[in-house]
Order: structure tokens, then C-alpha cells, then sequence
């Protein structure tokens, strides 16, 4: 039986402390959650994602208050109202679009840090698995938000990704038809894909925002050189006073102090973008309202999803859309066909740091020629890339399975 | 004792699955195209005053439909998914690309339609050029009545295509 003090004053720390474990909750989740100490700045970028996120969720909803889900009145809602009548609506619109675009690269950079230093191996499988599931359902609630404006762009994404999913020559019309609630994307589609930016995906995301934290706590965040430390130990070492030979450092306040340092730096440069550079996110043709009779001359995604549509974009149809969805589960299986034992830096495991950095290079030429109209010399180097790309991937057990132990540095 | 606990454990499961079934159905169903949006009618079009090699454009079920009476010099006049409408042969198909969706231009200099999405080509007949496209521009559902041509409504003419195998 739980012992409650009557003389406790209502809500102070004795009173809150029998009635909640506030003191457990704060070690537990800050004060004694150990972060190794050998990590760089690379390492901040999860608080700065769950930041962005943040300003996202806050952004949309001041945007929520004047939005308007009609094919007839989306466009005035967002290009009129909000941004030229509601007081400070442009600084909201121009946050979320903003952060929308830059979350994605942070994405990219957590990702390929993840990558580099071995950070989905050896215990730390679901961390890289709740991490792509997140990917996924942002790239969804990108995509379910770049639709709300109703423009020329909007219109027609929504058209070519709806109709992806008839999936080629099995031509599942009904399929399509029944995601848009239209033959073609109209009012139906309109708000269903507001309801999930606005409701369903968010609440997907937070789910496994925590679930992502979650698959953290047993394994603990990887370090520059992947050691393997005693996290017992070393926290103990820590609060005996030996700061200095202790290998870990609490996430509170110690941890943050760092991460809110980079995240300083990282808000200058965001906020100098909403305020100065805010036309890169916006792109020029969906500030045509949506015409079903016309298509743009060139329909291309936000930049974010230009290296997977360039591997969908060389081949035929059939071909291009397996190649297409290779691409977006196949990054999920990394812990999986990646057979090497060892968890170090890319540059310390011989063939993978190849490997790692052709990836790189690859992803971001395909996301060029992603951009670039596909004619003439753009085609083929559009089509290397993507076989690279594949390339890269069948060959992955094999170049991990070539690798020497490697040797643990001090 | 562990029968019985059994029992009520698979019957309360039995009884929630049902209930999740069927409000996954009902789920599925607002999510179909509603009533109106599929009764959304026909379009009848007078092709009386057609030019030769100039493309209209009208619109059924919300969808472009390309109508183009092809010029007797031109390569696909002898193509067969080409509609005889009053003694002209027209070219009626859905406007947009079989890859994936976008609206083709059609460029009467060179009698083709260029898609500016993957760079895919038909001819005046709809029949591809050049690929991604996997197939010819879709003929939709037609009924020729005089010089005037019903969109939705499947009449002989629509039929015989079928036969031939020109429409699916």
C-alpha cells in the first residue's frame, strides 16, 4: 500500500512525489538516461528533428484556423487569406513550409550518420526500423500536406501518385479510384488527404516519435568509434564523482546543454531561410490554382523525393515502378543485409566505406537528374544511377561479408 | 477453470473481430466514390463543326477527352481505333497518359502528342510511340448518334472495338 503523508502540502514535491514518482520519472527519462561522451555533433540531430516537429505541429496549427478543404476555396484560403489577411499568417505558412523541407534533410543527415557509424546493428535493430517507419509516414504527411494548397503542383502530384497505385499493367483503376473517392483527384480526395495531415498521420507520427525514444533506452545511442560500453558502470563511476574518467554523461542537463547549442545554430540558419530564402520550399508553379485540363510542362516532387523518382522515372512502366518500390522498402532491410559484425565508422571498414560513399554520391545525382527535364545525356545518367543504385544494394551482404575485424582503438 | 477462461477469452475475441470486420468494411465504404460522383452523367458532343488536325478538348467524369478528326494525309488514317463519325474519322480517346496520368500536347506540325511528364509519344490514333506509355491512349465508352457522339454509354460501334480487341 502506498504511504500518503496527510500533512503533505497538495502539490508540493513530497505530495506530487507520492502521488506521481515525479523524482523516478525524472531520473528515469533525464537525469540519469546516459549518453556516451565519445559523439559529435552529428548526434543532435534527433532534438533537432523532435524540434522541427514541433514547429510544425505548431505552425499547422495556427494554418489550421483559416484553411479551408475546397476544391473551390483552398487555393484564396492559402495564397489570399492566410497570407495576406490574417496577421502574421505569412510567418506561419512560410515556418511550416520551410520546416517541412529542411526536416527532410535533417532526416537525410540523421540517416546517413546512422549509416556511417554502424547505428543499426548489434541491438539496435528496432531503433533503425522505428526510425525508417517514421521516414515513411513523414514522407506521407509531406505529401498528404502538399496537396492542401490546391495548386497547379498539388493537383497534379496527387494525380501521378495516385496513380502509381494502380500498380503498372495489373491496372488496378478501382484501387485508385477508391483512394481519390473520384475518377479524378476532387473534393473527396481534398479532405481525406486533409484529414490525414491533419489528424491520422500526425498522431501516427507522435506514436512512434516515442516509440523511436523508446527502442533507444536498452541498447543506448552508438558512439564515434563504436564501442561497446558498460553503461552500468560507467553511470556509476559518473555518480561516485568521476566525472572525468566516467565514459557517459547524463542526457540531463548535460546532454541537452550540447544539443541545444547545435540547435541554436541550427534555428539561425532556419529562421535566416523563413524570413530570406522562404521561395526555395515554394515552388512557383503551385501558385497556379489546380486545372484538371492542363498539366504543367514539367511535374516534378519536392526535392526530397527526387532520388526515388528518378529510379522510378528511366525505366518502363512495369520495370520502373518494381524499381520504384525497391527503393523505398529496401532501406529498411539494412541491418539485415548488412553481414558484417563489426559496429565502427565507415572509414575504419574497408570495402563498406566505399560503399557508403558511392551511396552518398548516388543518391544525390539521382536527385539532380531528378530535377532536370529527362532528355539527351540527363536520361543516362539518370539510368546509371539508378542501376547503381541497385546495384549497391544486391551487392551490400557481399561487401559486408568481405570485411576483416576491425580492430578496436583505445 | 482454464476451459472456461478459454471459452470466454476466444468468444470476447470472436465477437471483437467481427465487430472489427465490420467496421473495416464500413471504413473501406465511405471511403468509396460516392453515388453522385459515379452517376456524374454523360457528355454528348456535336463534332459537326470539327477542323481536321485541330484538338479538342472536353471534359467527362472529370477527366480530359482528346477528340481530333484526323487528316486524310495523315500516317494513322487507316488506324482502327479511329471512330467513323458521319463519314469522318475521329479520334476520341481519354486525355491523359497511360505511364502515369499526366495530359499530353498535341503538336499538329508533327501529327503526335508529346507527354512533357517522361517524355512519352502517341500518334493522331493514340497508338505509342515512344515509350514509357505502356499502352495506346484509352478509348473510353461511346455511343456515335448522327454527327453527334455520347461519352459513358456503350453503343455497337464501342462494342465492335471490344471485339477487335482495340478496348478492353
Amino acid at each position: 500500500m502506498a504511504h500518503f503523508d496527510p500533512n503533505a502540502r497538495p502539490f508540493s514535491h513530497k505530495w506530487m512525489n507520492e502521488r506521481l514518482a515525479v523524482d523516478t520519472l525524472q531520473k528515469v527519462l533525464s537525469t540519469e538516461y546516459w549518453i556516451p561522451k565519445n559523439i559529435n555533433f552529428l548526434w543532435a540531430m534527433g532534438m533537432i528533428l523532435a524540434a522541427t516537429f514541433g514547429i510544425l505541429l505548431i505552425s499547422g496549427i495556427f494554418l489550421l484556423m483559416y484553411y479551408i478543404p475546397d476544391t473551390k476555396q483552398a487555393f484564396d484560403s492559402v495564397n489570399y487569406t492566410v497570407m495576406s489577411e490574417v496577421g502574421y499568417g505569412w510567418l506561419w505558412r512560410h515556418m511550416h513550409g520551410v520546416a517541412a523541407s529542411v526536416v527532410f534533410l535533417i532526416i537525410y543527415i540523421h540517416m546517413f550518420t546512422g549509416i556511417y557509424y554502424g547505428s543499426y546493428k548489434k541491438g539496435r535493430e528496432m531503433i533503425w526500423l522505428s526510425g525508417m517507419l517514421l521516414f515513411v509516414t513523414f514522407s506521407a504527411e509531406a505529401f498528404s500536406g502538399y496537396m492542401l494548397p490546391w495548386g497547379q503542383m498539388s493537383y497534379w502530384a496527387g494525380m501521378v501518385i495516385t496513380n502509381l497505385f494502380s500498380l503498372g499493367s495489373l491496372d488496378f483503376q478501382g484501387l485508385v479510384e477508391w483512394i481519390r473517392g473520384d475518377y479524378v483527384p476532387g473534393q473527396a480526395f481534398l479532405n481525406r488527404f486533409f484529414m490525414l495531415h491533419v489528424l491520422l498521420m500526425p498522431l501516427i507520427i507522435m506514436a512512434l516519435i516515442v516509440l523511436h525514444f523508446g527502442t533507444l533506452r536498452i541498447p543506448h545511442v552508438n558512439n564515434q568509434d563504436g564501442e561497446e560500453i558498460d553503461f552500468d558502470a560507467e553511470a556509476q563511476k559518473w555518480k561516485a564523482g568521476l566525472r572525468k574518467e566516467s565514459k557517459v554523461i547524463p542526457f540531463n542537463p548535460v546532454f541537452l546543454s550540447k544539443d541545444v547549442f547545435v540547435m541554436s545554430i541550427y534555428f539561425i540558419i532556419y529562421f535566416y531561410l523563413v524570413f530570406y530564402h522562404f521561395e526555395f520550399a515554394m515552388d512557383p508553379v503551385n501558385f497556379d490554382p489546380a486545372n484538371p485540363l492542363k498539366t504543367p510542362p514539367h511535374i516534378y516532387p519536392e526535392w526530397y523525393f527526387l532520388w526515388s523518382y528518378e529510379i522510378l522515372r528511366p525505366f518502363p512502366k512495369d520495370p520502373g515502378l518494381v524499381a520504384f518500390g525497391f527503393a523505398q522498402v529496401i532501406f529498411f532491410l539494412l541491418p539485415f543485409l548488412d553481414r558484417s559484425p563489426n559496429v565502427a565508422p565507415a572509414s575504419r571498414r574497408k570495402p563498406f566505406r566505399c560503399w557508403f560513399w558511392i551511396l552518398l554520391v548516388d543518391m544525390i545525382v539521382l536527385t539532380i537528374m531528378g530535377k532536370v527535364p529527362p532528355v539527351g545525356v540527363y536520361t543516362t545518367i539518370g539510368t546509371v544511377a539508378a542501376w547503381v543504385f541497385i546495384l549497391l544494394w544486391v551487392t551490400l551482404p557481399i561487401v559486408t561479408k568481405l570485411e576483416k575485424p576491425v580492430r578496436r582503438s583505445k | 477453470m482454464s476451459d472456461r477462461r478459454d471459452f470466454f477469452g476466444k468468444a470476447l475475441g470472436a465477437f471483437a473481430g467481427l465487430g472489427a470486420l465490420g467496421a473495416l468494411y464500413a471504413a473501406k465504404r465511405t471511403w468509396d466514390p460516392l453515388p453522385s460522383v459515379k452517376a456524374a452523367g454523360f457528355t454528348t458532343v456535336d463534332l459537326s463543326k470539327a477542323e481536321p488536325n485541330v484538338l479538342y478538348t472536353e471534359m467527362w467524369r472529370g477527366k480530359p477527352i482528346f477528340i481530333l478528326k484526323v487528316a486524310k494525309d495523315d500516317k494513322a488514317y487507316s488506324d482502327k481505333r479511329l471512330i467513323n463519325v458521319g463519314g469522318d474519322k475521329f479520334f476520341i480517346a481519354i486525355g491523359l497518359c497511360t505511364h502515369l496520368g499526366c495530359i499530353p500536347a498535341y503538336f499538329p506540325d508533327k501529327h503526335k502528342f508529346i507527354c512533357a511528364c517522361h517524355g512519352g509519344q502517341f500518334d493522331a490514333a493514340g497508338e505509342v510511340l515512344k515509350s514509357p506509355p505502356p499502352s495506346p491512349l484509352v478509348i473510353p465508352p461511346f455511343k456515335v448518334d448522327g454527327k453527334k457522339v455520347v461519352l459513358g454509354e456503350a453503343g455497337p460501334e464501342y462494342k465492335k472495338l471490344q471485339e477487335a480487341g482495340v478496348v478492353a
